[in-house]
This record gives structure tokens, C-alpha cells and sequence, in this order.
């Protein structure tokens, strides 16, 4: 993976996969503490200890547990190799919560990517779902929920381009507005 | 949080009222599955959906449903798309680009003739749509 918005698409695609009907990603940027904090959060059908610890594990792997894949292995050692760590909560039926810190000055932190692609692609993707996006640079914050908009929406299905284009702009917007230094 | 405009919703509505008038029925006349899975993101899938999210909109098409799905379990062909037009059985497309994604838009989803040099297989495979 290129870069941490590919990881962000990457773990909300496994909240696809646990049957999640809301996914809250929030990502923090915190120059004075030097952090960068990262997490995922669902309401999927989540996992229990002994899956967890297989999800964690990029060569433990059975059949039964092949939908986990290398998704959070990955996202881990992108993690440990920014002076960061992974956590992972998890309860069966309740969701999972993914949690990643990074050392925002640290010379292999990823950079941050296409975050709006990220948003976009799971939107458009996955209509039925909403997404919580809440994006934090030094305090100043950006906030997206898709249930906001679809209530303005009045019935217009949120994936049609027009609606899109529209969602792609504010992001855009929103994103460029928290990173401007004033 | 996104604010719409009333000009903007009006536009929208208007645009959404107009195309689902030219559709027969309420369904989609074709639908774009772009593989999503680790292997896919890894390998540039994000990149082929941005591409059909363009094609979409640019062409002004509502009546293409796009839409992600996990692993198909060929990683080293990713990255990869289902292509399922209404009645006619899936084609699966491989090791796809920007460009061939759009060649695939317009020949396959709008034309309706396959690409066959993209192509995986054809008709190998069923599915509930």
C-alpha cells in the first residue's frame, strides 16, 4: 500500500465484509504531539478473541478465517515502521475499532494520500452505508457524515454523479480548508 | 458538514427526475462490480473505480449502478471488474488500467460489445442480478 488512504479504504472494505451499516473513520494530526492518530470504527458482526488474534497475524491463516486477509498485518507494520503502534477492540456483534498512531515528524510515516478517493470510493461503492468522516489537523476540523447529507437529499440516491461530484467538491474543499496554515 | 445549496439540490433533482424518465422500468441496465479486496486497493482497484466515478458523471449516466466488491480470488490479476449487463451473463476484465477501464466504459457497458482482449472469461460464472 502506497500510502494511508489506501489503508483507510483497505480496513472499511473489512467493514463491508462484517456486515457494518455504519463506518466512522477519524484521523487526527497533532503537530505539538508529534501524532498522528488514526482510527476505524464499525457496527459489524466483530470477532471474537481467537479470530482477532488471527487478523493480527499475517502467517496464521485458515480457510475459515481467509476473509481477514493481510489487511491489518499490513496496516500494522505501516504503524511500527512510523514509531507507532495498532490496536484492535473488538466484541462479537457489537463492531471493531481500529487504532493506529504514527509519529507525525518520522521519516517513514506514509504520506497521507487521496483521502477523498478513499471517502468516494466507499460511497459510491456502498450506498447503504453511512460514513462518519471527522479529519483534525492542529485543532482546526473537518467534519462529513453521509446521514446529514442524505437527509437534505430527500430521496435522491446518494451514489448518483451528480450527488458525487457534489460530495467530492466539499471534501475537497473541507480537507484543503483544516491543512491551510493561518 | 456538506451543506447543499437549494440551487444545487434543484440541479440534482431536476437532472435525476429527467434520466429516470428515459429508463424503462426502475431497474439498471447494467452494473460495474470493481474488486475491492486487499489485492485489488494494493494493486490500483481505487483507481479504476475513480475512473468509472468519471465516466459516469462526465457521460451524465444514472442508470449504471457501480459498486465494490471483495476478493474475487485471482490477486495476481487484479486489478479486476465484473461487468454485468442486464440479461446477459458476467465478463470479468484483468490486470486493468485507467484506460482500459474507460475503453471497457464505452465499448462494453454503453455499446454493449465485450472487449475480449481484457477479457478473463465469459458466461463461467452466475450470479443473482
Amino acid at each position: 500500500m502506497e500510502d494511508l488512504s489506501l489503508h483507510i479504504l483497505d480496513i472499511a472494505e473489512n467493514s463491508v465484509e462484517a456486515q457494518a451499516d455504519e463506518i466512522r473513520i477519524r484521523l487526527e494530526e497533532n503537530r505539538q504531539k508529534d501524532r498522528l492518530t488514526l482510527e476505524i470504527a464499525d457496527n459489524g458482526k466483530g470477532m471474537d478473541k481467537e479470530l482477532l488474534e488471527r487478523a493480527l497475524d499475517p502467517f496464521v491463516t485458515t480457510k475459515k478465517a481467509r476473509r481477514i486477509g493481510l489487511g491489518l498485518p499490513l496496516l500494522t507494520e505501516a504503524a511500527k515502521a512510523a514509531g507507532g503502534t495498532l490496536t484492535v477492540r473488538s466484541q462479537p456483534g457489537r463492531g471493531t475499532k481500529v487504532r493506529a498512531t504514527f509519529q507525525l515528524s518520522h521519516i517513514d510515516l506514509k504520506p497521507l494520500g487521496d483521502l477523498t478517493l478513499t471517502l468516494l470510493t466507499l460511497i459510491a461503492g456502498h450506498p447503504d452505508i453511512d460514513i462518519r468522516y471527522t479529519h483534525a489537523v492542529n485543532g482546526k476540523k473537518y467534519a462529513f457524515d453521509t446521514r446529514d447529507l442524505r437527509a437534505q437529499l430527500h430521496g435522491i440516491p446518494i451514489n448518483d454523479p451528480q450527488v458525487i461530484k457534489f460530495i467530492k467538491h466539499d471534501i475537497n474543499e473541507g480537507i484543503d480548508h483544516i491543512r491551510r496554515k493561518t | 458538514m456538506p451543506k447543499l445549496k437549494i440551487e444545487d439540490l434543484e440541479k440534482i433533482r431536476e437532472q435525476v427526475k429527467r434520466t429516470t424518465a428515459l429508463r424503462e422500468g426502475s431497474g439498471f441496465r447494467a452494473k460495474v462490480n470493481v474488486h475491492m479486496g486487499t489485492c485489488g486497493i494494493a494493486a490500483g482497484a481505487r483507481t479504476i473505480m475513480n475512473a468509472f466515478i468519471k465516466e459516469l458523471e462526465t457521460r451524465d449516466v444514472h442508470d449504471v449502478l457501480l459498486t465494490n466488491s471483495g476478493c474475487a480470488g485471482l490477486c495476481s490479476q487484479e486489478p479486476m471488474v465484473t461487468i454485468e449487463i442486464a440479461g446477459q451473463a458476467p465478463v470479468k476484465y484483468v490486470n486493468l488500467t485507467e484506460k482500459k477501464a474507460q475503453e471497457i466504459f464505452e465499448k462494453h457497458v454503453l455499446g454493449g460489445t465485450i472487449v475480449k482482449e481484457y477479457a478473463l472469461g465469459i458466461g463461467s460464472e452466475k450470479t443473482d442480478y
